[in-house]
């Protein structure tokens, strides 16, 4: 539904311009055209070699950390000691898992998880009206608030964490979840709107037209209408805004500091500067922490790549 | 004001809409012969005002607290004290600053020379239609699960001199430590970044070649263009959008790197991987001189917009039609 809205101005102007060419080149081709017509495939079947190569290459690179963060988090460590990070697991062993929850992971889990699923909840009450209002309020005002946020897109959290600190601390929700959950939150606007807008966009004018005549109100419109015509724009809100929660690091580095108010990222830096040495403990967090993130990729990966995508998935 | 917002655009069809932008930018246009326009729903204002508040109170009014913090000085504790330009002319004679500016930009354009080829590549292989080439793809994307902290600490604890990979490979990394010197680190910032931030770019390279019409490449292959002739004069042109957006990501993404030099490098050794947004997180939080940091924060905010904006202006983005609101 996004990738609708976004292709149709590109196409259009590539429409245009390959129009030009394309009748150059017709005139000079003109009488092979026929013969040809056959063979002419896109994706031709015949092996393309190089890029095999390239692929190989470049699968080896993922899959090479990947393969160490797994292995190294099911050994012992004395076992990893031994065989060093490219070895094959030997014994099978949860302990490490287990160790790291016992040391304050299972406390970090449940944070996150809060903070997930609060600014998760804060996105979806504040961004359908939002962009409700900006796809189908002409006026002026709106539009500047399109912008507004259209604007935001391109403010890093990096550049507010001093003064978010400032007003935070004065707020008196330094070393709360709470603020932490607001910021996450407010960064995570302009993308949700963008997302939504563009799925709202999508929906006719004849349905709006055919709810007025049964004399619907704006909220009626909006709860009956536009937001189940929403639904997938609403799932990459949704899947966005929890990743950016989930895998939030700077925000919660510089707004807390105590045990109880610490998320999985923090934790996963702390083990690391403490206990760096201890890399299959280590290791295991870092697969605990990136372990619902990857079952959500298993099992719904179209919307959590469409998420993933954000901003750069236009 | 919200009844007015309502009406306004509403009655935009009708005589007295003077100043309402209604008439000429709404695509229900055409509409006000055929359909009661008064009666179709159209929400007021009001209904952006809750994001609009609380955007506004945790994004905006930070952002202009950003410019009043910097001519401030202020520990952290207590409230802030004007301060004038002290820390603007502090830091324009700070030697660790200018020299974080140049490195921020250097390990960015390093970024974008490696990521771009790459991520151009990946994506138009991976946007094939052939089966394992959707399997394997699926492998390729497991990077961008990984938080920004996650592949840090991963890539950390795999470059570890004495428990990681140098230690197995003597032959090839000497002493292993390979976060020890300049080059190295830089190297391994490069390194990660790109492991951890090619598959999105792709996944942009993937979805607009997928866009691109079919016609083209039978036209193409009619005049007996190869592959390669294809990729060049038909995919690379097609994909001109694509490239600036990723371009621009990957410019503002580079200018405020943090966690993984936080984590990687610290900054070391010495200063030499010490990049701005780096730097501002360390006077503020570490050296508790907030007033400096706001000043950095500020700056980046300016380096990383004009950079974009010129990017945008080079390639004449900005006069292309649509694209903006099309997202």
């Amino acid at each position: 539904m996004n990738r609708r809205s976004v292709t149709d101005p590109r196409s259009e102007k590539s429409g245009t311009t390959t129009g030009r060419r394309d009748t150059g080149r017709r005139g000079a081709a003109g009488p092979r055209d026929t013969g040809r017509r056959a063979t002419t495939r896109r994706r031709r079947d015949r092996p393309n070699y190089a890029a095999g190569l390239g692929v190989l290459l470049w699968l080896c690179l993922v899959a090479l950390p990947l393969y160490v963060m797994l292995g190294a988090s099911v050994q012992s460590r004395a076992q990893y000691g031994a065989g060093g990070p490219l070895s094959f697991p030997e014994a099978f062993s949860l302990t490490n898992y287990v160790q790291d929850f016992s040391n304050g992971f299972g406390r970090y889990f449940l944070n996150t998880m809060v903070v997930t699923a609060s600014v998760v909840a804060i996105v979806l009450i504040l961004v359908p009206p939002l962009a409700f209002a900006i796809v189908r309020n002409r006026g002026r005002a709106t539009s500047r608030v399109f912008r507004l946020f259209l604007l935001g897109l391109a403010i890093p959290a990096q550049a507010v964490i001093v003064p978010m600190f400032y007003v935070i601390s004065n707020a008196g929700l330094y070393d709360n979840l709470i603020g932490v959950i607001l910021p996450t939150a407010a960064f995570s606007l302009p993308v949700c709107a963008l997302i939504l807008t563009g799925t709202m966009r999508d929906i006719t004018d004849e349905l709006f037209e055919a709810m007025a005549l049964d004399g619907a109100s704006t909220r009626r419109v909006f709860f009956q209408l536009v937001v189940p015509l929403s639904r997938s724009g609403l799932a990459t809100v949704v899947v966005f805004s929890a990743l950016q929660a989930w895998n939030g690091f700077l925000f919660p580095l510089v707004l807390t500091q105590s045990e109880e108010t610490k998320v999985l990222t923090l934790g996963l830096y702390n083990f690391q500067t403490q206990y760096g040495i201890d890399i299959p403990g280590l290791l295991a967090a870092v697969v605990l922490s990136t372990l619902p993130v990857l079952l959500v990729y298993l099992f719904a990966r179209r919307a959590l790549v469409q998420g993933l995508m954000g901003v750069g998935g236009k | 004001m919200t009844a007015a917002a309502v009406t306004g655009p509403g009655s935009g069809p009708g005589p007295g809409s003077g100043p309402g932008a209604g008439p000429g930018t709404g695509p229900a246009d055409g509409n006000p012969k055929t359909s009661p326009g008064r009666s179709v729903a159209r929400p007021g204002l009001g209904w952006t005002l809750p994001a609009v508040l609380f955007f506004g109170l945790f994004a905006i009014v930070p952002l202009v607290l950003v410019a009043v913090l910097s001519f401030t000085s202020w520990s952290g504790l207590g409230s802030p004290e004007f301060a004038g330009l002290d820390n603007w002319t502090a830091l324009f004679h700070d030697p660790v600053m200018i020299k974080s500016l140049w490195l921020s930009v250097l390990l960015t354009g390093l970024g974008v020379l490696v990521q771009t080829p790459l991520s151009i590549l990946l994506g138009v292989w991976a946007a094939g239609p052939q089966r394992n080439r959707a399997v394997l793809s699926a492998v390729f994307f497991v990077p961008l699960l990984l938080s920004a902290t996650a592949v840090s600490v991963l890539w950390r604890a795999l470059l570890d001199p004495n428990f990681g990979v140098p230690a197995q490979a003597r032959w090839l990394f000497g002493d292993g430590n390979l976060l020890g010197s300049r080059t190295g680190a830089i190297g391994v910032l490069v390194l990660v970044s790109a492991w951890q931030f090619t598959p999105l770019h792709a996944l942009i390279y993937q979805g607009a070649t997928r866009a691109i019409p079919e016609v083209l490449y039978q036209a193409a292959a009619i005049d007996g263009a190869g592959t390669v002739r294809q990729f060049f004069h038909i995919t690379l042109p097609q994909l001109r959008n694509s490239i600036i957006t990723s371009v621009i990501l990957m410019v503002v993404g580079g200018l405020t790197t943090f966690d993984t030099v936080l984590i990687l490098t610290q900054g070391g050794p010495g200063s030499d991987t010490t990049i701005t947004a780096y730097y501002m997180y360390q006077k503020a939080f570490k050296g508790f001189d907030f007033g400096a940091g706001a000043a950095i924060a500020l700056l980046l905010v300016v380096v990383a917009t004009v950079v974009s904006l010129a990017v945008v202006r080079i390639s004449g983005y900005d006069k292309m039609a649509g694209t903006k609101d099309g997202l």
